[in-house]
């Protein structure tokens, strides 16, 4: 069993509370870098030094927050009413567990029983407006004993590995958050390598701005999950990615035309060390590199990730050789950064 | 008797309509140190005799709760290149709106777990983008190569929901199944509550089969059983997220009593002075034409069956966050009980001859 | 195969009117049968007696087929009607019926001789080439079966009633041929499936069998942007878990699979969401049987030209008779 994998993806850390999070991380990596802190928006930055080999600065961002709801009210029966933290289509939330707060008090989310809607009503998408989250309080102050306004739920899901695949919740972006661990716990690289373990990436990229900021890097590396859409279908459409051919590259996405040099360089070390990977369909979807590549007059910024299934559903999945793979390569690719690569003379 | 670990064990033995056969041994298993003897029928219903004290020719109540549980089946193994997948259909009622993202288990050779799926609302054809996901789009993914699919599962397999039985505030637990492994767990702890006192009626407690799809147990139970009267113990609507209005009782109000035509007038004046009795606080329910339970099927049997219905308040009913209080679960167990001790040999004679009396 | 099938899906008999193919049945299976009787609803009992220590099974092939039923007959002589069974007006235009008494009649929809949108079944009438009403040679009440002949194309064959002479077919076949069996079982050649399996409820309920088979067809997923379920034409006969009427037992699906391995019948697993059978009925009858089905798979059920495969027809009668020739284990 990957224990990283099952420990960092059942922590809880909603975007705007990833507190629980960010010190798991900091403590599976304190020993492994050279110092490590925490910035105003709480994202958590780690060096680890180079060799002194080669003179660069490379950003890697992974970030730590996952999608999740928010209590925006108590009712006086003591049902909490609340919204999405993220994007999460409604349908997803009928019937599912989460934990609320820094209590993790267990609630579900209910609605009205099919049984008691009329015909017409049975197939529309219940609205989250209309859905509660129910942690089984008598009343409104019964309830605000446990819970506040504010508190942040997200879903509980246990990891589990199925044989060549996993499931877990918020494998977008732990499995980003575990590869960077992995390279930080690896043998040191040429030149320094700032870790930026990020916020809020979920609802706006808001985390990974400040970060690079911050760090100045000289290159950045994104580490994400991106959703693979290869179900059954009728339909000759590509799925973005599928599981099982390997970590996805980025080339462009809604927000980002990722560094061409740099997409071109994972390719051919993914080539040389034959590591499968796969091309992301361009198009739609952002990461943190639309934040990143705009600071200090410009950063060479592109996005390596890991495809999972079920993307902001209680119940994703991935496969594991992806995951390795999706290691192996970014450390690959870092190994072999220089200069040169991102130069821009005349 | 733990009541947690009790409903726990009930809640997460798997047993969809159809395919009830691990909840049945484990509710027979429970059973045993209670009952004189259990027997189980043809279409899979588990029944237990707990012999009375009155002389024979002895009346007999039964006592039913069905053990089945919604759940889904397998229609196709279908791949998308090495992967497979699984599409399915309904057994019973499922509450098609939530199952998007629900962890299952597949019964094939053996258990498999997965979770249900679908491709994202826009890449749908456009007919099928605004409303839940249905069967048409919906998956089981079990992470597994077709290949190794192909050979655990077969299409008619059957799917059980997946979800461990947990608590939240006061005495509530939420879960999936707990219709009707609630009611399953009341009729237990009466049994119990019984092995201490006295009863002229034999007790036969019956875990129908298929009350879900089809109140198959119920109608074929109480032709086999020939009982003199009988009381199905069931769920009932409690309010909760979306449900506020009067009509429905509150988690913790204690055990509902049905009133309608599944039910004869004369069991339910019996259950409620049972439940005055013993001081314990009941809520009133009604229905019109069914009541959506075995009463419905029992009531018909051979010649006609008096049958009286008792139920427990449930939020959420046919997802898997079902929720009930736990004390409703035991009070529920203790007034059966309580009913059963005052059961007479003059019982059936008296019902009978309040149909003929006058109002006062 | 094909001579008496021909006879048998020629032959009238919608739901409740069952006469004409009652006889033709009784005397294909009379030599055959230990006991035969007609119970009150119109159902044929034919039994075949075990060397005892078996179950007692009642297998059921219903002889109805869907018609129309004569509600009105106007001034003019055309006649309207109800549906008896389920009557889709897509198959009703220009299609022809015939009465029990021989007459023959076209069913046309009124207006427009081709209209944009599909009629509802009032908008229909049936021509029977009556001057008027008074000159009429049917009355109201009056029961037609559809009109059209049998044809075999090399394994396909095509018909009207496959639904369910051919499960009749089957059925037939199999008493013919059981020669050796522990079970009692009770052949029931049934009335009235197609309005709600009512004869097999009744019959069931007087035989109170141990198991209820019925065979019957089932529709096939192989046809152009259909897949409805996951049976194919021509790859054997269905073994059917679940429909919409019933879940088929357990030990039961497994035996028939057993017997299918054992004897290298090909077999399908039919989960199926649109219809049911008589073994609904069946199964909840009295204290309740172990129920099951065979199904035929079928294309273009409950139209004129429903179409199955021969060597499926053949198989089905294979494994009904493994499964009755030896002990069954529940």
């Amino acid at each position: 069993m990957n224990e990283l994998l099952k420990k960092l993806t059942e922590a809880s850390g909603v975007s705007s509370a990833e507190k629980e999070v960010r010190i798991l991380i900091r403590d599976l990596i304190a020993e492994h870098v050279d110092e490590w802190h925490v910035d105003a928006m709480g994202n958590l930055i780690a060096l680890k030094s180079g060799t002194g080999a080669v003179d660069l600065r490379v950003m890697i961002d992974a970030h730590m927050d996952e999608v999740g709801l928010m209590v925006t009210n108590v009712d006086s029966s003591g049902l909490l009413r609340f919204d999405t933290v993220g994007g999460i289509d409604d349908r997803t939330l009928l019937g599912k567990v989460v934990q609320v707060g820094p209590q993790k008090i267990t609630g579900v989310i209910g609605a009205r029983p099919i049984h008691l809607l009329k015909a017409n009503q049975r197939t529309s998408v219940v609205k989250c407006e209309s859905m509660r989250i129910d942690i089984g309080a008598k009343n409104k102050t019964s309830a605000m004993g446990k819970v506040n306004i504010g508190d942040l739920a997200n879903f509980i899901t246990e990891y589990e590995e199925l044989g060549p695949t996993a499931i877990g919740k918020a494998f977008d972006n732990r499995a980003g958050c575990a590869a960077l661990i992995e390279i930080l716990r690896g043998e040191p690289y040429p030149f320094d390598i700032i870790a930026a373990f990020t916020v809020q990436e979920e609802v706006g990229l808001r985390g990974a701005q400040v970060a690079a900021y911050g760090i100045k890097p000289d290159a950045a590396f994104v580490l994400e999950s991106t959703p693979a859409y290869d179900l059954p279908t009728d339909q000759d459409i590509s799925p973005n990615v599928v599981l099982g051919k390997g970590p996805a590259v980025y080339v462009m996405d809604r927000v980002t035309i990722q560094d061409p040099r740099l997409v071109s360089h994972i390719m051919r070390t993914a080539e040389k060390n034959e590591i499968p990977f796969q091309i992301r369909q361009p198009g739609g979807g952002s990461t943190n590199t639309a934040v990143i590549q705009a600071v200090h007059g410009g950063v060479p910024a592109a996005t390596i990730a890991v495809p999972g299934r079920h993307a902001h559903t209680p119940n994703m999945m991935i496969n594991l050789e992806d995951y390795t793979n999706f290691v192996k390569l970014t450390e690959a690719t870092l190994h072999s950064v220089t200069p040169q690569l991102i130069n821009r003379s005349i | 008797m733990k009541i947690f670990k009790l409903l726990k064990t009930l809640s997460e033995t798997p047993g969809p309509s159809g395919f009830e056969r691990r909840i049945a041994d484990q509710i027979s298993q429970i059973w045993e140190p209670f009952v004189d003897k259990i027997t189980t029928d043809r279409v899979g219903s588990v029944f237990a005799v707990k012999s009375g004290s009155g002389t024979e020719p002895r009346p007999q109540l039964l006592l039913a709760a069905h053990m089945d549980e919604i759940g889904l089946m397998v229609t196709e193994v279908v791949n998308r290149d090495a992967y497979g997948f699984l599409r399915v259909t309904n057994v019973g009622g499922v509450d098609i709106r939530h199952l998007y993202s629900q962890p299952v288990v597949v019964h094939g050779r053996r258990d498999i777990h997965g979770v249900l799926a679908s491709l994202p609302a826009r890449m749908l054809p456009s007919e099928r983008r605004n409303g839940p996901f249905g069967f048409e789009d919906l998956v089981v993914d079990p992470g597994l190569p077709m290949e190794i699919l192909q050979e655990l599962v077969d299409i008619g397999d059957f799917i059980s929901f997946r979800q461990p039985l947990r608590k939240l505030m006061g005495k509530n637990v939420t879960g999936k199944a707990l219709d009707n492994r609630a009611s399953v767990a009341a009729v237990i702890i009466c049994l119990e509550e019984l092995q201490d006192r006295n009863h002229e009626w034999d007790i036969v407690a019956a875990a129908t089969a298929q009350e879900e799809t089809r109140l198959l147990g119920a109608y074929t139970g109480a032709f086999l059983q020939e009982p003199d009267a009988a009381v199905a113990i069931d769920v009932t609507f409690a309010k909760g997220a979306g449900l506020s209005e009067q009509g429905h009782p509150e988690l913790n109000s204690g055990p509902g009593l049905d009133i309608g035509p599944n039910v004869h007038p004369g069991m339910y004046k019996a259950l409620k002075s049972a439940a005055e009795a013993i001081e314990m606080d009941v809520s009133v329910g009604t229905h019109t034409r069914g009541s959506g339970t075995d009463a419905f099927g029992i009531q018909v049997a051979r010649s006609g069956v008096p049958t009286g219905l008792v139920s427990i308040p449930l939020r959420y009913m046919h997802t898997m966050v079902e929720t009930v209080n736990t004390k409703d679960v035991e009070r529920t167990g203790r007034l059966l009980a309580e009913f059963i001790t005052r059961l007479d040999s003059a019982f059936l004679t008296d019902i009978v001859k309040e149909m003929m009396e006058e109002e006062d | 195969m094909n001579t008496l099938l021909k006879q048998l899906v020629e032959t009238h008999g919608p739901s409740g009117f069952e006469d004409q193919i009652r006889d033709l049945i009784l005397s294909e299976i009379e030599p055959f049968a230990d006991t035969i009787s007609v119970d009150s609803m119109g159902n044929l009992i034919a039994t075949k007696k075990g060397q005892g220590d078996g179950f007692k099974i009642m297998i059921a092939a219903h002889m109805d087929e869907i018609g129309l039923m004569v509600s009105h007959i106007s001034k003019e002589g055309f006649l309207r009607f109800t549906n008896i069974g389920g009557v889709s007006p897509l198959i009703l235009t220009g299609n022809r019926v015939q009465f029990a008494n021989g007459t023959l009649g076209v069913v046309y929809c009124e207006g427009k001789m081709f209209p944009k949108e599909v009629q509802p079944l009032e908008k229909y009438y049936i021509d029977v080439g009556a001057a008027s009403k008074d000159d009429c040679p049917v009355q109201v009440g009056d029961a037609a079966s559809f009109k059209r002949e049998f044809v075999a194309q090399g394994d396909r064959l095509t018909s009207k009633s496959m639904d369910d002479r051919i499960g009749c077919y089957v059925a037939i076949e199999t008493l013919k041929r059981l020669k050796n069996t522990p079970h009692d079982v009770y052949f029931v050649f049934s009335v009235q499936e197609e309005v709600g399996t009512r004869g097999a409820q009744a019959a069931a309920n007087g035989i109170l069998p141990d198991i209820g088979i019925a065979v019957d067809v089932t529709a096939t997923g192989d046809l152009p942007e259909s897949r409805i379920l996951a049976v194919d034409l021509g790859a054997g006969p269905a073994i059917k878990v679940k429909d919409k009427g019933m879940i088929a037992h357990r030990d039961l699906v497994r035996a028939m699979r057993s017997c299918a391995e054992k004897e290298e019948i090909p077999y399908q697993l039919e989960v199926f969401e649109f219809g049911s059978t008589d073994a609904r009925s069946i199964q909840i009858s009295g204290p309740g049987s172990a129920a099951g089905c065979i199904s035929i798979p079928c294309r273009y059920v409950h139209s004129q030209s429903e179409t199955v495969d021969a060597k499926d027809v053949e198989n089905a009668v294979k494994l009904l008779l493994s499964l009755l020739s030896g002990k069954i284990d529940l």
